[in-house]
C-alpha cells in the first residue's frame, strides 16, 4: 500500500487510514482526515522533513510520520 | 454587579493572529506573571470600555484543547478550573478565515466547553484574495455564536469587540458534538463528585486526568479507576470525537464558504518557498540571516550599552558623593547600583535579539528554519524547534530556556534544556573580550581578519560544539521510550507588523529585567557583603597593616586607596574562599586572585571582570579598561617570575567560562521549567566538569 511519504513533489493522493495511533491524533486534528486530498510540495534540503499540502495550508512533517498515512 | 474587571481569554491556532488581537487590544497594558500551580508564565493586559475594566489572558497557540506541549496544557486548565480567581467570563476564538475548516475544530471544543464564546475571524481580506467568500450570517447561525471580524494590521473591528465583550452572552447549551455517544456512563459520575454542570468539561475529566494540575492525586486516582470500571479508551474516543467534528465543520462550511478564484496566496507562497527552502540558497540564506543577527547583537548594541555603563558608573559616584557615608550608602554605591547596571546593561542586546526573533517569527520564516534544520539537529537528540532557543542562547539562556517550552516531546525538550547554555550568551562577552585584548595578539592574517576576532569566533564555535556534543551524549544515555514527532504547520509569509515587534522588545526586555534581576540584585548584594567583610584582625585592622607594609605611602593618596582596597580584599570572606580553593584551581593555573573571581562569578559570569579590577586594586575605575589591562599584565606569577597571564593561563580562563554554568538565574529558570533540582544539579555539575576538564588540558598542554 502507498504512503503519502512515497508521494513525489507535486503529486496527490487520497488519505485512507493510519499505521500509528499516536501520531494519527495529531494528524487528525490538523485536518489531515480520511478521505482528505494531500499534495506532495517540496521536501527540505536533505530529503528530510517534507511539506504537504492538505486542507487548504501548507504542513510540515519528517518521511517517517508520513510513511503511517496510508493512501487509497 | 460588581466592579470586579471582566475577565476575557484569547484562544486560537498558532499563526491565526491571535498576538496582534491580543496586542490591539492591550496595547503596552501587558504583563507577565505566573499561574499558581503551573510552570507557565501568563501573558494578561487589561483594556477600559465606558469605565469599565477587563482583564485579557492570551492563552498559547494550540490546534485542539488536547494538549500536546507545556504551552498547550495551560489552556484547557484555565479553562475548566472554575474556582481559579481569574476564571474566564467570556472567551474570544480567534480564527484564521483562510483556514475556517482547521479552525473551527477547537472552536467547536471550546464551545462545548459551556462558556459564552465569542468567535471572531481575522485575515479575511487574505481569505478574499484567494477566493474565499464567506457567508457571516449563515456562519453565525450555523454555529450557533456571535461572530465579529477583526484586521490585525489595521485595527478595524476592534472597537466592536470591546463592545460586544461587555454585553450579555449566554453560552451554548446544546453540544455540538455530543460526548456521551461515546461514553455515557461515566459522565454523570464525574460531574456529581466534581459537582460540574458541562458534560464536555466532565468527559475532559476523563481525557486529561493526568495533566490536569488542580486535580489531587486522591481525585485523578478516582477518575483512573472509573475510567477502567467503564472501560474508557481516551485515544479511541479522541479519535472518533475529532473525526466526528471534522465531518460536522465540512458540513457546515458547505453552507457558509463558496470558492471563486484559485489559490494565488498558495502559489506566491510557494514561490518563496521555492527559494529559501532551496538545497543551496536555503542555508546560504539561513546563514546571512545569522551572520546579521550575530552583528546587530554585538556590533549594534555596543554604543548603547557603553551608555548604560557609563551611566551606571557615574550614579554610583555620584551616590558616593552625596548620599552620607556610612554602610548602607556603600551597599548601595559598591553593591546594589553595580548589581542592577550588570543586568540594565544586556537590555539592548535582548531588545535586539527578540527583536530579530520576532521579525523571524512573524514574517513566517521562522517555521522554515525549524523546517530546514529537523534533519541534522535530530542527529544530535534535538529537533528543528530546538534552533530557537540555540539561537536566542546567544543573548541569554534564560529566555532561550522558556522558548523550548513548545517542543513536545519531553525528551527532545530537556536535552535542549539542558544543553542551551553552553551557547555563548552576552555574559561571556566581557571576560572574552579583556582576556583576548590580554594573551592574543593584535595581528591580522591575509591582511583582513583579526587574530583576535578568530579567536573570538572560535569560542563561540566551541560553546556550539559543547552544546551539540552534550546533546549527543543525553542522547545516548536517556534511555526514554517516548515518541518524538515533527508535525508543524509552515505558516504562509507576511510582512512583520510592527506594533507587534515593539511590544515583543517592550515586554521581554521588561520581563527579563525583573525576573533576572531579582535573583542578580540578591546575589550581588551577598557578594559585597563577602567582599567588604572578613573574619578576625587582619581585616578589622586593614589600615594600620598597610600602613606598616607601606610607610612611604602617604594615607589617604590615591595609591594608598588601591592598596588598603586590595588588602582588604585578600582578608575578606571572599578572599580567604579564594585562598581555600586555591589547591583546587593550581593545576589550570589559576592563583587565590583569580580563585575569588571564580568564586563570584559563579554567581553570574560578568562579575569576573569587576573582580578582577576589584583585586588588581584599580579600585572602582572600572570604566578604563587599559588600566585593568595594563594592571594585569604587569601581574607576575610568584611561582614562575614571568608574567602571570599568559596565553596558556588567557585560554585555559577563556575555556573554563565557555563551558561552566556560572549562572544562579539559569540554574533558577531550570528548575522552575523541569519541576525538580535533578537537572539543574547535573547541569551544574556536568558543566563545571567539562570546564575543569578543558581548562586542565590547555593549560597543561600550553604552559
Amino acid at each position: 500500500m502507498q504512503s503519502v511519504a512515497q508521494l513525489r513533489p507535486g503529486e496527490k493522493g487520497i488519505v485512507n487510514n493510519f499505521t500509528n495511533e499516536y501520531i494519527s491524533l495529531k494528524l487528525l486534528e490538523m485536518g489531515v482526515l480520511p478521505g482528505t486530498e494531500v499534495e506532495m510540495r517540496f521536501a527540505a534540503p536533505l530529503g528530510d522533513p517534507i511539506c504537504i499540502r492538505v486542507s487548504g495550508y501548507d504542513l510540515s512533517l519528517r518521511l517517517e510520520e508520513a510513511a503511517t498515512i496510508t493512501l487509497s | 454587579m460588581s466592579n470586579a474587571p471582566l475577565h476575557v481569554a484569547l484562544v486560537g491556532n498558532p499563526n491565526a493572529g491571535k498576538t496582534s488581537i491580543f496586542n490591539l487590544l492591550t496595547g503596552m497594558n501587558q504583563k507577565v506573571g505566573n499561574f499558581p500551580g503551573v510552570t507557565m508564565d501568563k501573558i494578561s493586559g487589561t483594556f477600559r470600555e465606558n469605565g469599565a475594566a477587563a482583564n485579557v489572558i492570551d492563552l498559547p497557540g494550540t490546534y485542539s484543547i488536547y494538549p500536546r506541549s507545556m504551552d498547550e496544557r495551560v489552556v484547557f486548565d484555565v479553562l475548566s478550573d472554575k474556582n481559579a480567581h481569574d476564571f474566564p467570563d467570556k472567551i474570544v476564538v480567534i480564527a484564521d478565515a483562510s483556514n475556517l475548516e482547521r479552525n473551527l475544530l477547537l472552536f467547536s471544543e471550546i464551545q462545548d466547553l459551556g462558556l459564552p464564546t465569542i468567535l471572531v475571524l481575522s485575515m479575511l481580506d487574505v481569505a478574499n484574495r484567494s477566493g474565499l467568500n464567506i457567508d457571516l450570517r449563515a456562519l453565525e447561525e450555523e454555529f450557533n455564536t456571535t461572530v465579529l471580524t477583526v484586521n490585525g494590521r489595521t485595527g478595524e473591528g476592534i472597537p466592536e469587540l470591546k463592545k460586544t465583550l461587555f454585553e450579555d452572552l449566554s453560552g451554548s447549551t446544546e453540544l455540538f458534538y455530543d460526548i456521551n455517544e461515546l461514553s455515557p456512563e461515566i459522565i454523570p459520575v464525574i460531574k456529581d463528585k466534581f459537582a460540574l454542570e458541562n458534560d464536555y468539561v466532565a468527559y475532559q475529566y476523563a481525557q486529561q486526568t493526568y495533566s490536569k494540575s488542580f486535580l489531587s492525586n486522591d481525585e485523578k486516582k478516582f477518575i483512573a479507576d472509573k475510567k477502567v470500571q467503564y472501560n474508557f479508551c481516551d485515544r479511541q474516543f479522541q479519535t472518533t470525537e475529532t473525526v466526528e467534528r471534522y465531518k460536522i465543520i465540512r458540513d457546515k462550511l458547505t453552507r457558509i464558504v463558496t470558492k471563486t478564484d484559485l489559490e494565488s496566496t498558495a502559489t506566491r507562497n510557494h514561490k518563496i518557498d521555492k527559494i529559501l527552502t532551496h538545497k543551496i540558497y536555503g542555508y546560504l540564506i539561513f546563514f546571512v540571516i545569522l551572520f546579521a543577527l550575530f552583528q546587530s547583537i554585538f556590533a549594534w548594541a555596543e554604543p548603547f550599552m557603553d551608555y548604560i555603563d557609563f551611566g551606571f558608573a557615574k550614579l554610583s559616584s555620584w551616590a558616593k558623593t552625596y548620599l552620607p557615608a556610612g554602610v548602607l550608602t556603600d551597599l548601595i554605591a559598591e553593591g546594589i547600583i553595580p548589581g542592577l547596571g550588570g543586568v540594565v546593561i544586556f537590555i539592548p542586546q535582548i531588545a535586539l535579539l527578540f527583536a530579530f526573533i520576532a521579525i523571524l517569527e512573524e514574517s513566517g520564516y521562522m517555521a522554515r528554519v525549524v523546517f530546514l534544520m529537523d534533519k541534522i539537529m535530530r542527529k544530535f537528540g534535538l529537533n528543528g524547534k530546538s534552533v530557537v532557543p540555540l539561537i536566542s542562547g546567544v543573548a541569554c539562556a534564560i529566555p532561550a530556556i522558556m522558548a523550548a517550552r513548545n517542543i513536545e516531546s519531553w525528551k527532545d525538550r530537556i536535552i535542549t534544556i539542558f544543553v542551551t547554555p553552553f551557547m555563548s550568551c552576552s555574559a561571556r562577552l566581557p571576560v572574552y573580550a579583556i582576556l583576548i585584548a590580554l594573551v592574543i595578539p593584535n595581528d591580522y592574517v591575509f591582511g583582513i581578519l583579526s587574530v583576535q576576532g578568530l579567536a573570538l569566533m572560535a569560542l563561540y564555535l566551541i560553546g556550539f560544539l559543547g552544546a551539540i556534543f552534550s546533546a549527543l551524549l543525553l542522547k545516548k544515555i536517556l534511555k526514554m521510550k517516548e515518541q518524538s514527532y515533527f508535525i508543524m504547520e509552515l505558516p504562509i509569509y507576511r510582512w512583520p507588523k510592527w506594533k507587534n515587534v515593539w511590544i515583543t522588545i517592550f515586554s521581554k526586555s521588561k520581563t527579563f529585567v525583573f525576573e533576572a534581576g531579582k535573583i542578580i540584585l540578591a546575589i550581588s548584594i551577598i557578594l559585597w557583603v563577602l567582599a567588604s567583610y572578613g573574619p578576625g584582625e587582619a581585616f578589622d585592622h586593614a589600615e594600620q597593616r598597610v600602613v606598616e607594609q607601606n610607610p612611604t605611602v602617604g594615607i589617604g593618596s590615591q595609591e594608598f586607596d588601591a592598596l588598603l582596597s586590595a588588602y582588604k580584599l585578600e582578608n575578606s570572606y571572599a578572599g580567604v574562599l579564594g585562598k581555600s580553593i586555591e589547591p583546587c584551581i593550581r593545576p589550570l593555573g589559576y592563583d587565590w586572585k583569580i580563585g575569588i573571581a571564580l568564586i563570584t562569578s559563579f554567581a553570574a559570569r560578568e562579575v569576573f571582570v569587576g573582580t578582577i579590577a576589584t583585586i588588581y586594586s584599580v579600585g572602582s575605575d572600572v570604566e578604563d579598561e587599559s588600566t585593568i589591562k595594563d594592571k594585569l599584565r604587569a601581574e607576575i606569577n610568584p611561582y614562575t617570575g614571568k608574567p602571570m597571564y599568559s596565553i596558556a593561563l588567557g585560554v585555559s580562563l577563556m575555556l573554563f567560562y565557555a563551558f561552566a554554568m556560572q549562572c544562579m538565574s539559569t540554574l533558577a529558570v531550570v528548575y522552575r521549567e523541569t519541576k525538580s533540582w535533578k537537572w539543574p544539579l547535573l547541569q551544574l555539575i556536568y558543566m563545571s566538569a567539562v570546564a575543569y576538564i578543558f581548562a586542565f588540558i590547555a593549560y597543561q598542554l600550553l604552559k
